[in-house]
């Protein structure tokens, strides 16, 4: 991945902690590889911010994304649970 | 083995999240409360096979994807349904990065939530090609890890990572075209002068 538009070209590390930015943002890294781009990240800031957006990002389509299941739903899979009970 | 007389306990108070993803499948609140009768159903009748202390949410997610494959993707498809191809990285960044920085004493989180309006954000998900759109569901929208989607897509762990990264940066330009396309030229445009 490349490094934002306006950092100096082509640090090894700035390259890494982007092409980790997702995995990184779901949780999906081992402990060593986390503090190793947590501390690039405190350094850098052209790496912190792109970080900061896509988990601002992610909040955002998560919270966009919830619905409430109509109470009437509910009421309707109580009953067909209890009907197959009771057959 | 898990007791049937528990299920309603347990089972549940997962409803809202199984609702809101069963309606990002079918775009349709009538098939989305369908599918979940037919999952709770389902789940119910096979709730002996449900390793207790497992995830259950991941597994009533299973049973969903299956229902939803099976009985609504075929009436589901849509003709115009495409595939964007390559998306540069960092594409939402590049364009709405700075913005924050814009306004003084307002967070990013504040600025996306203006900028994406509930409709904008459900309907830019909605138009992700399928597979994309399920991975992107589970991993970003439900908190899933990427071993518990590979179990609930019955995929192996590889095609999870390679559908989310697609699937993310499709649903980056996804947001960005519809936020352009309602309202956020204007603005942004004002804000930076």
């Amino acid at each position: 991945m490349d490094a934002p538009a306006d950092s100096s070209p082509a640090n090894p590390r700035c390259e890494d902690a982007l092409h980790e930015l997702y995995h990184l943002l779901s949780g999906e890294i081992d402990d060593a590889k986390r503090s190793q781009i947590a501390e690039h990240l405190d350094e850098c800031a052209p790496c912190a911010e792109p970080y900061d957006f896509y988990a601002e990002v992610r909040r955002c389509v998560q919270q966009r994304c919830k619905d409430l299941a109509p109470p009437e739903l509910l009421a309707r899979i109580e009953a067909a649970i209890n009907h197959e009970a009771h057959s | 083995m898990a007791d049937q007389a528990k299920f309603a306990d347990l089972a549940m108070e997962h409803m809202s999240s199984l609702y809101s993803g069963a309606l990002r499948m079918t775009r349709n609140p009538a098939d989305a409360e369908d599918l979940v009768q037919e999952t709770y159903l389902k789940a119910y009748r096979g709730f002996g096979g449900f390793e207790e202390g497992t995830n259950l949410k991941a597994w009533l997610y299973r049973i969903l994807t299956n229902a939803y494959i099976n009985t609504y993707r075929a009436k589901q498809r849509r003709p115009d349904e495409t595939d964007l191809g390559e998306v540069e990285d960092l594409y939402l960044y590049r364009r709405l990065g700075g913005l924050e920085a814009a306004r003084v004493g307002r967070s990013a989180e504040d600025e996306l939530m203006d900028l994406f309006s509930e409709a904008e954000v459900k309907d830019a998900v909605e138009e992700l090609p399928e597979n994309f759109r399920m991975a992107v569901l589970l991993a970003d929208v439900e908190g899933f890890s990427y071993k518990e989607i590979a179990e609930i897509m019955d995929i192996p762990i590889g095609t999870v990572m390679s559908r989310l990264h697609r699937g993310r940066k499709q649903l980056e330009k996804l947001l960005y075209d519809f936020a352009v396309s309602h309202r956020l030229t204007e603005p942004v445009s004002d804000a930076v002068t």
